[in-house]
Parts: structure tokens; C-alpha cells; sequence
């Protein structure tokens, strides 16, 4: 059974189609990179994966019995507003709330691994400041964090993230910044086998790092492994050879 | 200049005194913690029409003789639920539908009390608040109500700051914030019953706006926001009935005032700060 299938799947904004016919599958351990012109319907999809937008036809399954607090998720924009006092360590620590249940209050082993987490993202300096006040990229990386924490060992009780679901991820990111990234995915996806899906415009490093590859063009122009996708006419052309 | 201890000792010896501070003081600890949550969801205006909306059902209870706060708590909390509807739902305006149902709650009531009592003190009281307004039985009411609502918000902080920062996040990950929100909405329509006969229906929403942002000025945290906003408005409400029975001014007014002088203050160490970073 897949973490998600999606079969016939379609969105739609009041009536008008932003993308359909989607058929395919994320597994346990797969890394799913989502590429496709702006406007083509990615972050739409995003948002059907993690409930936050009904389809318009077709179904989304959850398979291994995924419960939502065991997906991460990087958001292309934050609903949050300019003006939030919030400090980055709040921000992050916010990440394990799902896995809490209704207990009310964080343990210890919440407040390690999100000082772990910050720690291995390089933005422990960045726990006691204003999230407004930090840079895109900055805060780019408090909401990765966020969005890794509940991945972080001693989650308790045996719950820890098994889905990671990004939005644009290294979208104004430095390029050492961006290459850690990829390589902090690389390795959660393999020592955890968490399933990423992740959206990128960065084609040439979504062949390199990931296993699989969805193209969006208003439908799926493209969905199978990184490999096949480079040799693919669609491929080639989006990767501008 | 009167002696201050002197003034306070004298103030305590009145029971209404000690019965308006007792319960002041309380709600107007909910009100900063709900207000955070509530300015920065850009939900102020909810405060405002809820207010109207009690105002309305102070009104009828009166007409019907009825004890003013069992018929206003279930009234002014369904309105709550109503408003937080209009609010999520972007179809509709939500400022605009804010604004209908609170005029329209205060033609109600201002219709009412001119077919029965005609515009009394009373009346003016339930506009601009009394501070002999709280009965025993109110203050034990009130008492219990907003421990329930502090205990409430301790036990839902996390979360309560989740929904407010990031509700899709929030949702995403399996909180349910519409719950959260209706928390929320349930716990101001509480706080503002509970404060309104002090401060007055028309004063009231400047308890949950007021403190929320003056603690903006300079904070950075949430939780520090959270925590600064309870003191200062606490403080606030303490030196605002203390000036009342000095100057012999209104209660509600004075507390707004006082707040008002608070807002000015941080907002002039705020500005300070960015001018000449520490
Ligand atoms: N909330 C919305 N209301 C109406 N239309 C929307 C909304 N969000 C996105 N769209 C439209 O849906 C299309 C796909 O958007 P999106 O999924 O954000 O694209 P991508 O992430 O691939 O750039 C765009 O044409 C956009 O204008
Ligand atoms: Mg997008």
C-alpha cells in the first residue's frame, strides 16, 4: 500500500480546471519531486494531498494507515502575517504539536529535537529572534525545521513523521544553503524512509536527488522515475538540453 | 496628593469596591490572553460585534426580567459561533456582516428598552458600565466562569498559538483548528458578558484589543506578548478604577484612558528601540 495514491485526480478554482487527469502514487521511501510551469496546478495538488483542498474529481487514498500529525509540511507562503511576534524557536517547536495528541503541554524530548533540529538546519543562533525579522531565506529554513522536527528521534511512542510534503523549499535560498538541504532530504528520506514530495523549479538537482518525477502541464505530462524522466522528450525539454 | 495606601485601604472597605475589582481584575486577564489570539487572526472586530450583540440581550433580559447574565452567556456565545462563520467564509464580506448583526443586535436593543423602561440609567449603565453593576451571585458566577477560562487557555496554549500563527499548517498536521477557533470564539463571548456590565457595552472590546497590541510595541515573542499583555492590562484596569473613585469619572472610560497612556508608552520605547537598536 502507497502513503498516497491519487487516482483520476482533479482540482478546480469556482468551476475552471486548474489540472487533471493525475494518476500516480507516492510509496514509503519514495522521493517525489513536482515540476511544471508556474500556475500548472503543483501547490494546488500539495493542498489536496494534505486535506486543505477538496478535488474537484477523482479520489486521494491514504495508505499505511498515515495519520495526518505524520506529515511535514513546508508551505510556499505562510498564512502567518508580517507582523507576528513570534520567536523562530516557537515557530519550530510548533512542529510537534500534532504528534501531542491531546496532551497539553511539550515534554523535554520535544524541546531537544527541536533545538536538534535547529542545531542541523545552522539557525540555532536564529532560536530567540523575531520570526518577522528574519530574512526569506531564514525563515525558509524556521519553517523546514518546523516542518522536520516531528521527524527528530524520541518523538515518543513510536510516532515520528513519515510523509514531507514542500512547497518550493529552496526558493530564495543561497546555494550552499540549498545544496544542504538536499542533502539533510537525501538523508531523512533514506535513514527514515520518509516520502517526500517536493516541488522545485530546480529541475537539473530534482533528476539528481529524487526517485520520481511528476510533471504538471494543466495535466500529468510525465510521472516515473528520475531516470526515465531525464530521457524522456518531456524531460529533455525542461531540462533545456 | 491623597496618600495612596491610605486610598486603597479606604476603597477595600466599600464591599461593591472589592466585589467590581475582584472581577475586573479576572476578566480583564481573559481578555488580554484571548485578545493576542484574537488581534492577530485579525479577529478584533468579532470583540466588538459581540459586545453589541450582549448589549441587545441585556437589553431583552431586562424587559423580560430575567437575570441578565444566564440569558446573555448562551445569546452572545451563539453569536460567537455565527460571527466566526461569517469570518472564515470569504464569500461574504466578514467586516461588513460584522457590522450588520452588531447594529442590528443594538437596534434590538434600543428598541426594546424604549417600548419597556424608556432610557434610564439603567440603560446608559449598560452602554458605558457601573461599577455597582455586579451583584453576589454575578461575582461568584464570574468568578467561576473565567477561572474556567484561564485554566482553559493555559491548557490550550500550544495550540491556541499554532492556529494563530499558521492555521493551514495547523490543519495540515492534524490539529483541529476549527475547534480551536470555536475555543476561542466560546472563551471571548465569556470574557465580554462577564466585563461588560463594568466597562460597558461600548468600552468592553478595548479590554481585548488594548493590551494585545500595546504588548506588540515591544515584544517579539508570543509568549512574551502573551505574559506582557496580561500585566499590562491588569495594571491598567487596577490604576483605571483607582482614578474613578478619585476623580469620581466612569469606570469603563477611565480604564480605556489609562489604557490609552499605556499604548502611547510602549509604543514611544518601541520606537526607541528601532531608532537605536540595544
Ligand atoms: N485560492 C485560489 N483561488 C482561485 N484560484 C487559485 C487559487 N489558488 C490558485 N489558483 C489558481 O490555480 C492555478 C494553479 O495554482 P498553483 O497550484 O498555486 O500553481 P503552482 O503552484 O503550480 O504555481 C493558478 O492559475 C492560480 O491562479
Ligand atoms: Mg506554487
Amino acid at each position: 500500500m502507497a502513503l498516497f495514491t491519487c487516482r483520476d485526480l482533479s482540482f478546480a478554482y469556482e468551476g475552471n480546471t486548474v489540472v487533471a487527469g493525475l494518476n500516480f502514487s507516492v510509496q514509503r521511501g519514495d522521493y517525489l519531486c513536482v515540476v511544471g510551469e508556474n500556475g500548472s496546478g503543483k501547490s494546488t495538488l500539495i493542498k489536496g494531498l494534505l486535506g486543505l483542498k477538496q478535488p474537484q474529481g477523482g479520489e486521494i487514498t491514504r495508505g499505511e494507515n498515515l495519520k495526518s500529525h505524520e506529515i511535514g509540511y513546508l508551505p510556499q507562503q505562510t498564512a502567518a502575517q508580517k507582523d507576528f511576534p513570534a520567536s523562530a524557536y516557537e515557530v519550530v517547536l510548533s512542529g510537534r504539536l500534532g504528534m501531542r495528541g491531546l496532551r497539553p503541554f511539550y515534554s523535554g524530548a520535544d524541546k531537544a529535537a527541536a533545538a536538534e533540529i535547529m542545531e542541523r538546519l545552522d539557525i540555532s543562533l536564529l532560536a530567540g529572534c523575531c520570526y518577522r525579522d528574519l530574512s526569506g531565506g531564514q525563515q525558509q529554513r524556521v519553517l523546514l525545521a518546523r516542518a522536520l522536527c516531528a521527524a527528530a528521534v524520541g518523538s515518543g511512542s513510536g510516532h515520528g513523521l513519515r510523509a514531507l510534503l514542500l512547497d518550493e523549499p529552496v526558493t530564495g535560498l543561497d546555494p550552499i544553503v540549498t545544496y544542504d538541504l538536499y542533502q539533510q532530504l537525501s538523508r531523512v528520506n533514506e535513514e527514515a524512509g520518509l516520502g517526500i514530495v517536493m516541488i522545485s523549479h530546480d529541475v537539473r538537482s530534482a533528476v539528481l536527488y529524487a526517485s520520481h518525477i511528476l510533471h504538471l502541464d494543466g495535466g500529468q505530462a510525465f510521472f516515473g522515475s528520475a531516470a526515465d524522466y531525464a530521457a524522456s522528450e518531456t524531460g529533455a525539454r525542461f531540462l533545456g538540453r | 496628593m491623597p496618600n495612596i495606601q491610605n486610598v486603597l485601604t479606604e476603597m477595600l472597605s466599600y464591599p461593591f469596591l472589592v466585589r467590581a475589582l475582584t472581577v475586573g481584575l479576572l476578566v480583564s486577564l481573559c481578555a488580554a490572553l484571548l485578545g493576542v489570539s484574537l488581534v492577530l487572526k485579525r479577529y478584533s472586530m468579532i470583540g466588538d460585534g459581540l459586545s453589541h450583540v450582549g448589549f441587545g440581550t441585556l437589553a431583552v433580559a431586562t424587559a423580560l426580567n430575567a437575570a441578565p447574565l444566564a440569558v446573555s452567556i448562551p445569546v452572545v456565545v451563539l453569536a460567537a459561533f455565527l460571527l466566526l462563520r461569517i469570518s472564515e467564509n470569504s464569500r461574504i464580506k466578514g467586516d461588513a456582516a460584522i457590522a450588520l448583526i452588531s447594529t442590528s443586535a443594538l437596534a434590538v436593543g434600543v428598541l426594546v428598552i424604549s417600548l419597556t423602561t424608556g432610557m434610564n440609567t439603567d440603560v446608559c449603565n449598560y452602554m458605558f458600565g457601573s461599577i455597582l453593576a455586579m451583584s453576589k451571585g454575578d461575582v461568584r458566577l464570574s468568578v467561576a466562569l473565567s477561572v474556567v477560562v484561564l485554566l482553559l487557555f493555559i491548557l490550550f496554549y500550544n495550540k491556541i498559538f499554532a492556529v494563530t500563527f499558521d492555521e493551514n499548517y495547523a490543519r495540515a498536521t492534524g490539529t483541529k483548528s476549527g475547534l480551536y477557533n470555536m475555543l476561542i470564539a466560546f472563551l471571548t463571548a465569556i470574557t465580554i458578558v462577564l466585563g461588560m456590565r463594568m466597562m460597558g457595552a461600548m468600552l468592553i472590546s478595548s479590554l481585548v484589543i488594548f493590551p494585545a497590541l500595546t504588548a506588540m510595541r515591544v515584544c517579539k515573542r508570543f509568549k512574551s506578548v502573551t505574559l506582557c499583555a496580561a500585566v499590562v492590562s491588569v495594571l491598567c484596569f487596577f490604576a483605571g478604577v483607582v482614578i474613578s473613585y478619585l476623580c469620581a469619572t466612569p469606570t469603563g472610560a477611565s480604564v480605556v484612558i489609562v489604557n490609552i497612556a499605556a499604548f502611547l508608552l510602549f509604543w514611544l520605547a518601541g520606537a526607541l528601540r528601532t531608532v537605536r537598536p540595544a
